[in-house]
């Protein structure tokens, strides 16, 4: 990486400070909620015993899928030899952590008994669960890419980064499955239930990831002054665009094969064409938002090189992708569990009725703090080290790239 | 020896050590498991396997009106006895009607303490476990409140204590922030009794519950189970529950 110079970024401004402090305030909000959560229970939030998971995973998971996509460009640049994409890897690695560390912060704070995660969360491991594999999943991604970052900034470690590189891309790839894994080996609900969410998950991954980093890099890049040449940019942006195109080839697969079996074709009719909320946040939300107009955008011969709406695009995926988990999480749970196949169900408990769910402030704070002490998280590294090239104009990458061959 | 023996033998090494790193933890756990269940089943008590307890519910003489189960559990095990989106209802009563026949039903749903309980296997600590005598409950002192059996049970048993708990029970212990189910009142079956649903059932209600060991061919559950058409809630799940309906195939 020699013709690339890494950098911390120069801000003693107030605009930088100003961040910093403005995420302060929402991390501290969302760890109030948590307080609050933890002191007076779960009675607080709008969960209850049919929504058992509600927004703050919505935020955790999003989170955690996007982590190990936002490690993509990292991969793409050491593991698949593409050398455009090594100036970047520093960035994508960290903001991998970061978000890991931010959907997990969320995860645990949401806990019935969070003040157990060491006591017995972290010394008492049930392996038939695939919540205790993934806490040696996420551990081991935070370990591995940190190695992996550590081969790519200290110069005398460089001969190492190809090698981190492919570890943290194959357990990149386990960590989604894990996570896609806790809603695919839900057998008793007709939402859940299937392989295919493993692998729908990682494609998620790639789209939600690449979208956050796209919008990091350019924030990042435009506050302090430095340049993004369109070499970089038109790449990413297509990258962006195969992602967004595969996440509904997947999620059209998914539901075709539910609708073809005859068991689930209540449940698919109910999110697709009568689940009032669900299904306007399924069609307007994920596919119109989060998926169609990011594609319109990239794809337009005017608007996809503007780098404004370029980044509007990436907001769209991340807006997308939170109500798509929405829809996955709670949408999944709103729909009643069928006991008595054939039959019509009621009881005191809410069987045979479709869920209402109504988040609390509570939630959403603490939602919003697990993404605040992500964003912290990044802020506070690209200050302190150098994970950002000084330029990414075009001659530089153009440089690069010809060395790399 | 060859490079390729060599190379070979390097990586059967190592294939080997992952191995016994990923196998270690799950024989240890086995063990400790063990050793746990034996110590509740006490010295000289029974072994794993030797008993199971199950019900068996008679529809039939489960009427539509009648609560005494559930009235008999909340008091039991201290519970609310509210029926609000958030509280713990460890047995309730599902009305079903057929919908292509209309033929209605009326029957009590609870833990069906199932052989492979999903429960058990998502639980990330080991707070969801069975026990010697084919029980499943919750180590309240393990739970950490994920809520992954509330998302895993098929039959919607447990609950997660959402209020603040006052007065228990000090047989049947429960916690805030932690889930919880039937344990077929496991303190009441280490005394010799049976659980309070079947009791009440037996006495103010229609006499629809029959408890037992189904390990034991002379019980009267065994035999009964054994001799007419009985139905395993969701069966096509292989959970193998320990409760079984009659009247309703």
């Amino acid at each position: 990486m020699s013709s690339v110079v890494f950098r911390e970024i120069e801000s003693r401004g107030k605009g930088y400070y100003g961040i910093l402090a403005a995420l302060g305030v929402v991390i501290l909000a969302g760890l109030a909620a948590a307080y609050n959560m933890e002191t007076r229970g779960h009675i607080i939030t709008g969960m209850n015993q049919q929504i058992v998971w509600g927004l703050p995973h919505v935020f955790a998971v999003f989170m955690i899928v996007a982590a190990s996509g936002a490690l993509n460009v990292a991969s793409i640049g050491s593991v698949f030899g593409k050398s455009m994409y090594k100036p970047l890897a520093p960035l994508s690695g960290l903001l991998a952590i970061a978000l890991l560390v931010g959907g997990l912060t969320v995860l645990m704070l949401d806990l019935g008994r969070p003040d157990r995660i060491v006591t017995v969360a972290m010394t008492h491991f049930n392996f038939s669960s695939i919540f205790a594999l993934n806490v040696f999943l996420y551990t081991g991604f935070m370990t591995i890419v940190a190695i992996y970052l550590w081969t790519m900034m200290e110069r005398r470690m460089n001969p190492f980064t190809k090698a981190a590189g492919v570890a943290a891309f194959i357990w990149r790839l386990l960590l989604t499955t894990g996570t896609g894994s806790i809603f695919g080996f839900l057998v008793a609900r007709q939402l859940y239930d299937s392989a295919l969410l493993a692998p729908t998950f990682i494609v998620m991954s790639f789209a939600y990831g690449l979208a956050i980093f796209i919008l990091v890099l350019m924030a990042a890049y435009n506050w302090t002054g430095r340049e993004i040449g369109d070499v970089i940019m038109m790449r990413l942006k297509k990258l962006l665009a195969i992602f967004i195109a595969a996440m509904l080839y997947f999620v059209a697969v998914y539901h075709v094969t539910n609708i073809y079996y005859a068991e689930r074709r209540a449940v698919e009719a109910w999110l697709l064409l009568h689940g009032g909320i669900q299904t306007e946040l399924f069609w307007i939300g994920q596919i119109l938002v989060g998926s169609i107009l990011p594609l319109v955008i990239l794809f337009h011969p005017k608007w996809g090189k503007s780098r404004a709406m370029i980044a509007s695009a990436c907001g769209l995926v991340i807006v997308g992708g939170l109500i798509q988990m929405y829809v996955t999480i709670i949408g999944g749970q709103a729909y009643p569990l069928v006991l008595f196949p054939g039959m019509k169900e009621s009881s005191t408990f809410y069987d045979g009725v479709v869920h209402p769910y109504y988040p609390s402030g509570y939630e959403l704070f603490l939602g919003l703090g697990g993404v605040a002490i992500a964003l912290f998280i990044v802020a506070v590294g690209i200050k302190v080290l150098r994970f950002l090239p000084e330029s990414l104009e075009d001659h530089v990458v153009r440089a690069h790239h010809g060395e790399g061959h | 020896m060859s490079e390729v023996n060599k190379e070979r033998r390097q990586l059967l090494g190592a294939g080997a050590a992952v191995a016994s790193l990923v196998v270690a933890p799950g024989v240890f756990l086995v063990t400790a498991g063990k050793g746990r269940a034996d110590e509740e089943a006490g010295e000289a008590g029974p072994q794993w396997g030797k008993v199971r307890w199950g019900m068996l519910v008679d529809t039939a003489k489960c009427s539509s009106g009648c609560t005494q189960c559930v009235s008999a559990c909340d008091k039991e095990n201290h519970l609310s006895g509210e029926t609000l989106p958030t509280s713990s209802q460890w047995i309730r009563k599902m009305e079903l009607t057929d919908r292509e026949t209309g033929k209605s039903y009326s029957l009590p749903m609870m833990c069906q303490h199932c052989d492979n309980a999903p429960c058990v296997d998502v639980c990330p600590t080991g707070a969801s476990f069975k026990r010697w005598d084919g029980i499943v409950s919750v180590d309240r002192h393990l739970c950490i409140g994920c809520r992954y059996c509330l998302m895993a049970c098929p039959y919607k048993a447990r609950s997660f204590v959402h209020h603040p708990v006052t007065d228990q029970n000090p047989d049947v212990p429960r916690g805030q922030g932690c889930a919880e189910s039937c344990d077929f009142c496991k303190h009441r079956i280490d005394e010799g009794q049976i659980p309070a649903c079947v009791e009440a059932c037996g006495s103010t209600g229609g006499g629809a519950l029959l408890f037992g060991d189904l390990n034991d061919p002379k019980s009267e559950i065994s035999q009964r189970v054994a001799t007419i058409a009985t139905l395993q809630v969701r069966a096509d799940l292989g959970t193998e529950p320990a409760v079984r309906y009659e009247g309703i195939l």
